[in-house]
């Protein structure tokens, strides 16, 4: 478990944020930049000390303001992967690596595994400066792994790079789920990142938690706070069933029913997320016989949400699921929906983002 | 006896060289230590401090002098106690002329470090730190190699500043042939003697001579240096 609960004042900025994580998984925090996300973490590590309260990992209480404890950085056994990378120019990539190696412990691979799970073993004689920002941040991750951490801590790991250079590392940073043995935690603004990696949220908001739990949970209660570019979207968990080769379509398992996608490019088995923004899944009184779409699910309106003027957003329970369907008021009066009233939610096949979830 | 110089030359040259070398010595920890303080330690008093450590720039050399003379004399507030303590004469011999120009040439070794310090990326100490190392290693594995370049800088300005130092040492030391007398001391002796222009004018050259290589073996070890921690940033 890691516990963090505290208030920290920087200038004109409060952070006021507690939450615990489980201490094994990736857990992100989530929030537009200014919201306090990278004071948390450092705050973890030990870079920012917090005016008031506890911070503890795996019953190791890092910092206490009442008990008088503040472990120094070096000590708090972490890997921290900034940014911008932060590699020491004046040394190898192998001497960067090595910088931080403590005795293993059981935690974290060694040079040889670390090299191999990251890409790095043509880069081990060059020096930083010679080296593309995906490589550096390869060999950040690589360098912060090798500390035999008890606690990784990523700020933003992928914010500096572009889009290409972002898919180059994202597998590798998948493969760091393996080491399961090291809880990771994650801050990210980007949505597809969180969904692709995190199995827990902590979504943060003007120096507070707004809130806490397993991705699809949070992430599916919670209109994820405005700013990021996909808000109100509905994210769900699902498993990939088959492949319909000749229309080209995927068919998922999920908890309220078999669900068709765009085909992916995932195998049989593999877990993935979903976001499903409001505007497409529609409401019908009818049965799936009469519609083009291929999903429809039996709901149950549960509230509904103004958006804006003409429009309202229906909550609907579906599956296990919260369904978010956006239509317009004059709609909604002439269907004559009204809560616990038994529908139907189509969602549109070529609405629905597909993360393909990775894991070990 | 150095090839093709008079000994005179040779004496003034190899004292000259053993006064700037141990003014660096005495500037290199220190002005290390200060430049730190002032980079990164918030104090009240701070400004006396930097003022102090400035004030060899702006004063006339003779004051600094002056004072050196009345500070460390044999009958001055610490001269005496030097003497008596460790029978130390600072004034009137070589070690003293070292101490005037490392005084003098203090203010462009805590500027040049200070400088390097405050524009160096910190985060780098602070990844240093989250990898597990303690205050001690991160200076000397992070913050002194990358400081590298302003501490060559300052050590190379501090050797030429005290080749050329004068009046602070002719008034601290006094003008001792074979003790105190420098290039610069040798060559204002030459000038007072009406006559013979040659002896200047030699001087001079070798003067010019070994600032210039100088400055040629700092820009080779800078240029190393910039190769080394790379272009990028």
């Amino acid at each position: 478990m890691i516990t963090v609960d505290i208030g920290v004042r920087l200038g004109s900025f409060t952070l006021d944020a507690g939450f615990e994580t489980p201490s094994n998984g990736v857990t992100a925090l989530f929030g537009r930049s200014g919201s306090g996300k990278t004071t948390i973490v450092k705050s973890i590590a030990g870079l920012v000390r917090p005016d008031r309260g506890r911070i503890a990992v795996h019953e190791r209480v890092l910092f206490d303001r009442d008990a008088g404890v503040n472990v120094p950085t070096a000590r708090r056994n972490l890997g921290y992967v900034f940014q911008e990378g932060r590699l020491f120019p004046h040394m190898s990539v192998r001497r960067n690596l090595l910088y931080g190696r403590r005795d293993r412990g059981g935690h974290g691979p060694g040079l040889e595994e670390t090299v191999t799970l990251l890409g790095l073993a043509d880069l081990l004689d060059r020096l930083p400066s010679s080296l593309s920002g995906g490589e550096r941040q390869r060999v950040a991750i690589g360098r912060a792994l090798l500390a035999a951490p008890r606690l990784l801590l990523m700020d933003e790991p992928l914010a500096s790079l572009d889009t290409e250079r972002r898919a180059e590392i994202l597998p590798y940073l998948a493969g760091l789920r393996r080491l399961r043995d090291i809880p990771i935690i994650y801050v990210s603004h980007q949505l597809d990142e969180i969904l692709s990696l995190a199995d827990w949220l902590v979504l943060v908001s003007d120096g507070r938690v707004a809130a806490n739990g397993p991705v699809e949970q949070v992430a599916s209660e919670w209109r994820l706070t405005p700013g990021l570019d996909r808000d109100e979207t509905v994210v769900l968990a699902c498993r990939v069933r088959d492949h319909d080769p000749e229309f080209h379509l995927t068919r998922l398992a999920w908890t309220g029913g078999d669900l068709w996608v765009a085909g992916i490019d995932a195998e049989p088995g593999r877990e993935v997320r979903l976001g499903i923004r409001p505007r497409d899944i529609t409401i019908s009184l009818l049965g799936p016989e009469q519609t083009s779409a291929l999903n429809v699910f039996p709901a149950r309106i549960t509230g509904f949400e103004p958006a804006g003027r003409a429009e309202t957003d229906v909550l609907l329970s579906a599956g296990a699921a919260i369904l978010r369907a956006r239509v317009t008021r004059r709609s909604a009066s002439a269907l004559g929906l009204a809560a616990d009233m038994q529908v139907h939610a189509l969602i549109k096949a070529s609405g629905i983002d597909v993360t393909v979830r990775h894991s070990g | 006896m150095i090839q093709g110089l008079t000994p005179l030359e040779t004496e003034a040259l190899v004292l000259s060289a053993r006064v700037a070398g141990w003014s660096v010595l005495i500037c290199l920890p220190a002005g290390i230590a200060v430049a730190w303080i002032l980079a990164r330690r918030r104090f009240p008093g701070m400004w006396l401090l930097d003022g102090i450590v400035h004030l060899p720039l702006v004063l006339p050399p003779v004051v600094v002098g002056y004072v050196l003379l009345v500070l460390l004399g044999r009958s001055g507030l610490i001269g005496g106690w030097l003497h008596t303590t460790f029978g130390v004469t600072l004034a009137f011999s070589w070690q003293g002329a070292a101490v005037a120009a490392a005084v003098m040439a203090f203010p462009l070794m805590v500027r040049a470090v200070r400088l390097s310090l405050e524009t160096m990326d910190r985060g780098l100490e602070d990844a240093a730190r989250t990898l597990g190392a303690g205050e001690l290693r991160v200076w000397m594995t992070v913050t002194l190699p990358l400081c590298l370049p302003g501490i060559l800088t300052g050590t190379i300005l501090t050797f030429a500043r005290s080749l050329g130092e004068f009046g602070a040492t002719i008034t601290f030391v006094s003008n001792i042939p074979g003790e105190t007398r420098t290039l610069p001391l040798a060559l204002y002796s030459v000038t007072q003697v009406p006559g013979d222009p040659v002896p200047a004018i030699r001087l001079a050259l070798i003067s010019v001579a070994v600032a210039l290589l100088a400055l040629v073996v700092s820009e080779l070890m800078a240029r190393r240096m910039s190769a080394r921690l790379g272009a990028g940033p």
